[in-house]
């Protein structure tokens, strides 16, 4: 009922049709992609570290993660390092202390990193995790958000998300605490 | 002028206390300025502005079709749609999907459009519990008082108040109001409620009518804990959140944080397009008169807001009387030009609240021309009788006074006149003017006198 | 060249020698000024009340006193603004309309159509230059802080050709005075709090004045000056680019 009212409210109120504006390629400086996103990145909180292959990532990574903890993952290679994730009930993940996932493509202007439902295992993984690693490699950092999304195009996905940092509030005094309600840290992998 | 105090009066009570002014007008200064860091980084800025401005015309243009679109696209989806005509169908919605599962207990993350139709109020009513996950909104629901700023709810307490709310609800020391330790305190306490609410509720900060899909944009990350680890999501959102494809989003995430914090983008851009198995995804859309704020063609631009705040932190007149002052949920130069529409009479003081300084505009990133809207309002309340009195009766002796050169220049000195008849110059002891500031000194003769003195006649 | 001198209301009456400076600057650089002894106001203090539809009388009065000049200057942003944005005669369409896109701003005029190139004039201080909003946002007479764009400042400019001066920058380069019109005393609290900000940006920063393009800001500044006893004066534009030499 109120949709018929509400539709017709619009279509008799909505002003005369305006196209929509020419698609236009937006500026962007001319530097090195992976020093932009490292520089972005560290500046919204996330430390980058590049690696030449996985045995360097899992040695970097035990050097500054808590050992003990719960480790999952949704990278096949790092199974001997971390549990692999399965299917099931999302609140079974309450406790893990990392988790490490991989990303599509990382953004210079903004350091974020685009990730899609099958790449988190879970869509409560990236974010109920104390500290969050994500795989990113070096090849695919673009440039703006414009390149961004003529990558995504209109691939099909339940759920994904632009993740740019850990988690962070500056509620109280516009004092910035990192770590809010999600991941206290965010670390890429920069791999070749 | 309904019965409940007015900006002015409010303004006034918040002025008390000059130390608290200051420091809301730096603080929000501060989140001014970073926003100018932000923008000005972006070379092509203003071409970013008035792209938005222009997908988003187009939006309101076709507002019917995309909606349509989207509606269908979404239930494609498996996303389940509502339409809701006002604040009430709203919140009846919300209830009965808690009531269809039995649930009586939702976590919620921030959605202005909730405050706009007091659903928290409303459910608490009704037997279930709200609770609000942003970090600014917990603090400001503990407290028990309106979020003050859309973007930052509780930027008018300071952390030593927000340490005793604290204190009072989650159990912190006394006197703690360090922001760390605060915020490591809500973590816990919240960290337990989205892990054992069955129902989130979020808002929508983008809807995209080619996919069916929205968008959700926090820092914290309170939407996603909430919607992921929950059996029902529910997303309200007005309708004019719609966006016409996906690729749009590279504009308007580029817009959006840069000028609501000075942030690049927040920390999470959650596009949700299909529930997870098991799990039930809502979306209500909602109307609540913006439907006839759409047929206004002086205020229709209104609805191009992206709700990122600038205008507050930019404006002069918020920094220094607060968000409550504007006594609705959306404060400010925006509130001020969205009110209005839903009640004249109630929000009849809010576009005078300003000096009609014009910041507001040339920061808002999807150009609304929020100023020239608050004049063209302060003519509509005028002429829809939302006027006081004495008010019109001092215009309309302006009016003559200044529309007839020979009353005008009557006066023997100079200014005798002028000071009857311009508002400013009162000279009386109810003088606001007078009350903190001198008067100018009346000079010999006015310039109209010297001139006549000394130059040969009028024109020459 | 014929030139058509506004005197806003509240100048005419309470600081004739802003007007008489603009006059004489004028008619230094050579120009034939006309100055129509039947003007009062543009109307805007009703307008920006929400009273626009009483400035019908006032915004005749005003078409019938300029038609006739090529060109209309003002020593007032504010009121520039105005009559750009909102004179509109039943009487005399055309007119009105004309007048609209030849009223000019004083500063503007200098630089834009006059094109003045150096001033003879002396000010030995140190100057802060507040930029009243609707003579900046409004006739874009200097460069927003807001946006994304090339810095310019049409009083600026001039101001740099006056011997002596000093112009001291400040911390927030355009933030609003609080004078609004009706704004200041039908939202005193927040009037004076923004006007003792503005002063005090000035003050903190070692200025001597305070210069505009709009008197209303600065009788609004000057007001709280003078109930703080500061040493610190107000002075318009016009009454630097008209000091003499030294
Ligand atoms: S009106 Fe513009 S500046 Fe204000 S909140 Fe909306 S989008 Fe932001």
């Amino acid at each position: 009922m109120s949709r018929e009212k509400i539709l017709n409210a619009i279509r008799q109120n909505q002003p005369e049709y305006q196209p929509l504006p020419e698609e236009v390629n937006f500026y962007f400086e001319d530097v090195d992609l992976i020093e932009k996103f490292k520089q972005v990145l560290e500046f919204i909180g996330g430390r980058l570290h590049a690696v030449s292959n996985y045995t360097e990532a899992k040695a970097y990574l035990e050097s500054i993660m808590p050992p003990a903890g719960r480790w999952i993952t949704a990278v096949p290679e790092f199974q001997d390092h971390a549990t692999l994730i399965e299917p099931g009930d999302p609140h079974l993940l309450e406790n893990v202390d990392v988790a490490i996932i991989k990303a599509h493509f990382g953004v210079a202007e903004n350091g974020a990193v685009w990730v899609t439902e099958e790449l988190m295992g879970a869509r409560a993984l990236p974010f109920i995790t104390q500290h969050l690693v994500i795989l990113l490699n070096k090849n695919n950092i673009v440039p703006l958000m414009q390149q961004a999304y003529r990558l995504i195009g209109n691939v099909e996905y339940g759920y994904a998300a632009f993740i740019a940092g850990p988690s962070k509030t500056a509620d109280i005094e516009q004092s910035l605490v990192i770590g809010a309600h999600g991941p206290r840290s965010l670390t890429i992998i920069l791999t070749d | 002028m309904s019965l409940t105090k007015d900006h002015a009066a409010l303004a006034q009570v918040f002025n008390n206390d000059e130390e608290r002014v200051d420091w809301h007008d730096e603080t929000l200064w501060f989140v001014r300025a970073k926003r100018d860091r932000a923008s000005h980084g972006i070379p092509d800025w203003e071409l970013l502005r008035e792209t938005a401005s222009r997908i988003k015309h187009n939006v309101l243009s076709n507002m019917h079709n995309y909606l349509v679109q989207f509606e269908e696209n979404a239930l494609a989806n498996g996303i389940k749609v509502h339409w809701a005509a006002d604040a009430a169908e709203h919140n009846a919605i919300v209830l009965s999907i808690l009531k269809e599962k039995g649930i009586e207990r939702m976590v919620k993350s921030k959605s202005m459009l909730t405050e706009e139709c007091h659903l928290n109020d409303f459910l608490q009513d009704n037997g279930v519990e709200v609770i609000d996950s942003d970090l600014g909104e917990r603090i400001v629901q503990l407290a028990k008082e309106p979020p003050s700023h859309i973007v930052l709810p509780c930027i008018h307490k300071k952390k030593e108040e927000i340490g005793d709310i604290f204190h009072e609800h989650l159990g912190t020391a006394a006197g703690e109001s360090d922001p760390q330790i605060l915020t490591e305190t809500a973590r816990q306490h919240l960290r337990e409620i989205f892990l054992t609410r069955r129902a989130a509720l979020t808002g929508v900060n983008f809807a995209i009518a080619e996919t069916g899909e929205f968008v959700v944009c926090t820092n914290e990350g309170n939407a996603d804990m909430g919607a992921h680890l929950a059996d029902v999501h529910i997303a309200s959102m007005g309708f004019e959140k719609l966006i016409p494809q996906r690729k749009h989003l590279s504009v308007f995430l580029r817009l959006l944080t840069r000028s609501a914090t000075g942030q690049p983008i927040t920390t999470y851009s959650s596009h949700f397009k299909k529930p997870r198995p098991g799990q039930q995804m809502h979306i209500i859309i909602v109307d609540n008169g913006r439907s006839i704020q759409l047929s206004r063609e002086d205020f229709r631009n209104s609805l191009k807001c992206i709700r990122c705040g600038a205008c507050m932190n930019t404006c002069p007149v918020y920094r220094r009387s607060g968000g409550h002052s504007y006594h609705t949920a959306v404060a400010g130069p925006i509130g001020s030009i969205l009110a209005p529409n839903l009640d004249m009479e109630k929000y009849a003081d809010l576009p005078f609240a300003s000096t009609l300084c014009g910041s507001c505009t040339n920061v808002c990133p999807v150009k609304i021309d929020i100023h020239d809207q608050l004049y063209k309002w302060r003519q509509v309340i005028v002429k829809n009788g939302y006027s006081t009195k004495t008010k019109t009766a001092m215009m309309k002796g302006m009016t003559l006074a200044l529309s007839s050169p020979a009353i005008f220049n009557l006066s023997g000195k100079a200014g005798r006149l002028a000071l009857k008849f311009i508002p400013f110059a009162v000279n009386n002891g109810l003088n606001p003017w007078y009350k903190q500031r001198d008067m100018p000194t009346p000079p010999e003769g006015s310039f109209t006198d010297w001139y006549k003195k000394n130059r040969k006649g009028g024109k020459p | 060249m014929k030139v058509g001198l506004f005197v806003p209301c509240y100048i005419n009456q309470f600081y004739p020698k802003v007007a008489i400076d603009t006059l004489e600057l004028l008619e230094k650089l050579g120009l034939e000024v006309g100055y129509p002894l039947n003007q009062t106001c543009c109307g805007q203090p009703m307008a920006n009340s929400g009273y626009e539809h009483l400035t019908g009388s006032t915004n005749e009065l005003f078409t019938q006193n300029f038609a006739g000049y090529d060109y209309i200057v003002s020593p007032s942003g504010s009121c520039t603004l105005h009559i750009k944005d909102h004179l509109h005669s039943d009487r005399y369409p055309a007119e009105s309309k004309n007048i609209r896109s030849r009223i000019y701003e004083l500063t503007e005029f200098l630089t834009d159509i006059i094109k003045v190139d150096n001033i003879k004039a002396s000010f030995p201080h140190r100057v802060g230059l507040h930029q009243s909003c609707h003579g900046q946002r409004g006739l874009k007479l200097a460069q927003m802080t807001e946006l994304t764009a090339p810095a310019f400042s049409k009083p600026e400019q001039l101001l740099k050709m006056v011997e002596g001066i000093e112009l001291v920058p400040l911390t927030r380069a355009d933030e609003c005075c609080g004078f609004g019109g009706t704004f200041c005393v039908a939202e005193e609290a927040v009037s004076v709090k923004m006007g003792k900000d503005r002063v005090a940006d000035h003050i903190k920063n070692n200025a001597e004045y305070i210069t505009a393009a709009d008197m209303s800001c600065l009788m609004h500044m000057e007001g709280i000056l003078k109930r703080q006893k500061s040493p610190v004066k107000v002075v318009h534009i016009a009454e630097i680019l008209n000091a003499a030499m030294v």
